[in-house]
């Protein structure tokens, strides 16, 4: 009977290994076969060129529809690894939208996402093997980046699209000691108000468009029996985030550029007149138990409500009047009615959260990724060139669900009416001021860290104010 | 009671005439039916949030959404279109969960065959072949367990990527793939197996050892003194003694590799061509982390492979972990 058993297993062994060896045979000849298809298309490649003559005369085969990527030929054959944090479905969306620079150019652009990012891409380039680009959502962690030794400076080419097409202030963002490394990507806008276009026609209410129409608006909703807001901190292991950008839309709206910029590099505390003073507004606009929690509860239930599901009382019709989220809540709406509709007449739309003096013109917070190069490999350089070009911004902005702040790419290449053609509209405005969300810029311990709890527990708790900012300061580090 | 006469319980199907031992004992007691009320209510405790699992990945993405599973039950809605998608692809992940399904395969049967074959050596040699220093080696080896594998991340990345050499004599060639900055091995799986098998030797040494360590010093010498050399006493005698510790590692081992992701996604990356089941589950929430209705029919089909190896070899199991813990 032993025996019997031994030989089973052995021979489950002896299986499990044949099975092994097969899969990694196959896994080593796939490889394989793509490498020389790869190869085969870069040879029909110079192929073509070689036999085309010079590029003048040359109406055949290799230059139609790819005399745009002129400037980025020559790096037939050759592959480009591209690491980012930003997951299927919209990574088939980059693949379709640089499909023809690849057929074009011979340059394979290989994509992998990974929401360990931010952990795996510092390993990685400790250990020697540093993807060739990477698109950083954070300009903290570049700098941290740019520090440790790794990426290398922008290529001329992304230079010049964004010296052309950028407000200057994204520039700043993609630039560590004078040196500009990144140009910026995709972007969203985050001082927006969503609202139900439906409930707000129903009961005559119009956009604001100034700050105290907002308040205006806001006491009208309480009149007439509509909580005006709700919100939602709950987001995981980011739990407060949200209420890091009411603050952040405060600061920029009273102060502008230079202050917050102060605030972002502690050289005005926590502590200071400015942020408390911007606490109070807050205070009397999510914390005031008259305008707050629609659809949920009290001021507390803000803390407890995941911000995917704050917008339920929005969608539900007259449970809330309004919430102020990011341009990406567009994504959410269709989780609480599959028949939500996003636009200017549908069942959720927003409007421009007001700024508060003309002093301060458009202010917008936002974010964005930034296209950051490990190698200065030709084909590197290029793709990262194209990358910023407005060619390829309105190529992926036309396939949807994603903003460009480059100004060379038409407003009517978005959706008409959609709340990407909205975002763009302020995003790329060159007299606006712009700032990168101020949590992002900031150092983990606090960013990520301790404006997070201390927000929720302000929600959550009630902890006094003074507490609050102090516990903050306290958590910025040291140097 | 000899020395012998203690260890022979260890061989299967050797029942000796005493009276009851401990462990008979021990069971004796656990099978009281209050004992076994008990079980029942700890396995049903510890199934609900797997049940939980296999609900949600049944219903439609939009009840998964909104509402807690056990709400399935006042409302029953089911649908196969959530195991559809995971499986041949769909708006999320294009190809959908089978590639990374043959990567986990690829990755874990040599994961796990590798260190085996060390460690069966490795235990025979510390056990049985009496050489100076040997103790030392082992309680070396053992002491090895101690340090956190991520402690050795980095620098065996660096090592596959860039070699290693000791001052001038190479211990790990610099592979460097011609025009490009990274490394041969990048993008394969062989960084995989040899972090996995090192990662797994000295537990592995360790348990088999202590197994193939009480195994009756009778046969041995029975057949030393019929001249076998120790290659043929450790194929003939050693390995078939030896399989219930060689299937419940090699099940404990199959199961961490298959779970892994930490590993595959620093050496091998997240692309379809080497990324293991783990990291389609890890990415196929998208980037708002709302598909719930995937996440768990791809865990569902992930765990799969798992239970077939557990139920093929589970009857080792509980005797291969009992090696050299128990005597008698």
């Amino acid at each position: 009977m032993t025996a019997i058993k031994r030989r089973r297993g052995m021979t489950l062994l002896a299986g499990g290994l044949a099975a092994g060896m097969l899969l990694a045979a196959c896994g080593g000849s796939d490889d394989s076969a793509s490498d020389t298809t790869a190869e085969e298309t870069a040879a029909e490649d110079t192929a073509a060129e070689d036999t085309g003559g010079d590029e003048a005369t040359d109406g055949g085969d290799m230059a139609a529809g790819c005399e745009a990527y002129a400037d980025y030929m020559g790096n037939e054959g050759t592959s480009v690894n591209v690491f980012t944090s930003i997951l299927p479905p919209e990574q088939q969306l980059f693949e379709e939208a640089w499909a023809q620079f690849e057929e074009c150019t011979g340059i394979d652009i290989v994509y992998e996402g990974s929401d360990q990012f931010e952990a795996q891409l510092p390993t990685r380039i400790a250990g020697g093997n540093a993807p060739d680009i990477a698109f950083i959502p954070q300009p903290g962690l570049l700098a941290k980046l740019v520090a440790d030794g790794g990426p290398v400076p922008a290529s001329a080419g992304a230079t010049a699209f964004v010296d052309e097409y950028w407000n200057p202030a994204w520039k700043q963002y993609g630039t560590v000691d004078g040196t500009f490394y990144a140009a910026p990507l995709g972007s969203n806008m985050k001082s927006f108000v969503w609202y139900n276009p439906q409930t707000f026609a129903a009961n005559g209410y119009t956009v604001p468009t100034t700050w105290d129409e907002l308040w205006a608006l806001s006491d009208q909703m309480v009149a007439d029996g509509i909580k005006p807001w709700c919100g939602g901190l709950e987001s995981g292991g980011a739990t407060g985030w949200p209420a890091t950008d009411w603050l952040e839309q405060v600061m920029l709206r009273l102060y502008g550029g230079d202050v917050y910029d102060q605030w972002v590099n502690h050289e005005i505390t926590f502590q200071s007149p400015e942020v408390e003073a911007a606490m109070d507004v807050i205070a009397g606009w999510m914390k005031n138990p008259e305008y707050v929690n629609g659809g949920y509860g009290d001021v507390q239930t803000i803390a407890i409500t995941p911000f995917q599901d704050a917008g339920a009382g929005i969608a539900a019709g007259t449970e809330c009047g309004m919430l102020q989220q990011a341009s990406f809540y567009a994504n959410f709406w269709q989780n609480f009615d599959e028949s939500a509709v996003v636009g200017p007449e549908g069942t959720a739309y927003a409007f421009y959260l007001p700024e508060i003096s003309s002093d301060i013109p458009q202010p917008v917070v936002g974010g964005g990724e930034f296209v950051t190069a490990f190698s200065d490999r030709p084909e590197v350089q290029a793709v990262q060139s194209y990358l910023a070009s407005p060619d390829f911004h309105t190529n992926k902005a036309a396939l949807g669900n994603w903003v460009s702040a480059n100004s060379g790419v038409p407003l009517d290449t978005y959706a008409a009416g959609s709340i990407d053609q909205l975002s763009a509209e302020f995003l790329t405005n060159p007299d606006g001021i712009f700032r990168f969300d101020a949590s992002d810029l900031m150092p983990a311990a606090v960013g990520a860290g301790a404006m997070w709890t201390e927000m929720t527990a302000w929600f959550a708790e009630d902890k006094p104010t003074s507490e609050v900012l102090a516990d903050i300061d306290a958590a910025w580090p040291a140097s | 009671m000899s020395v012998e006469a203690h260890e022979m319980p260890i061989l299967p199907d050797v029942d000796p005439l005493e009276k009851e031992s401990i462990p008979q004992a021990a069971r004796r007691k656990l099978s009281s039916p209050w004992a076994s009320f008990v079980v029942v209510v700890i396995t049903f405790l510890w199934t609900i949030p797997t049940l939980g699992l296999l609900v949600t990945s049944l219903r439609p993405a939009a009840d998964a959404q909104n509402s807690g599973w056990w709400t399935f039950f006042a409302n029953p809605a089911v649908t196969w279109s959530n195991y559809a998608e995971v499986l041949t692809g769909g708006n999320t992940i294009p190809n959908g969960i089978t590639p990374y399904f043959f990567n986990s395969f690829a990755i874990a049967i040599p994961a796990a065959i590798f260190p085996l074959t060390l460690a069966c050596m490795a235990a025979y040699a510390l056990a049985w072949v009496r050489f100076k220093w040997s103790t030392v080696v082992f309680f070396t080896i053992f002491a090895l367990q101690v340090i956190p594998l991520q402690m050795s991340l980095l620098p065996l990345l660096q090592m596959f990527n860039l070699g290693w050499s000791l001052g001038p004599i190479p211990i790990f060639p610099d592979l460097n793939r011609p025009g490009s900055e990274q490394s041969l091995l990048a993008g394969t799986y062989i960084p995989l197996w040899i972090a996995h098998t090192m990662f797994a030797l000295p537990l592995a040494i360790f348990l088999i050892h202590n197994f193939i360590a009480q195994l009756p010093r009778d046969l041995m010498e029975a057949a030393r003194v019929d001249g076998a050399s120790h290659f043929l006493i450790f194929r003939k005698i050693v390995l078939p003694l030896s399989v219930p510790a060689i299937a419940s590692f090699a099940i404990f081992q199959f199961l961490w590799v298959w779970n892994d992701l930490l590993v595959a996604l620093t050496f091998a990356g997240g692309t379809p061509d080497v990324a293991p089941v783990t990291a389609y589950l890890a990415n196929v929430k998208g980037t708002y982390g709302a598909q719930l209705h995937l996440i768990t029919a791809g865990a569902f089909i992930a765990i799969v492979v798992p239970l077939i190896v557990f139920f093929a070899l589970q009857r080792y199991f509980v005797r291969g972990l009992l090696a050299g813990s128990v005597k008698g």
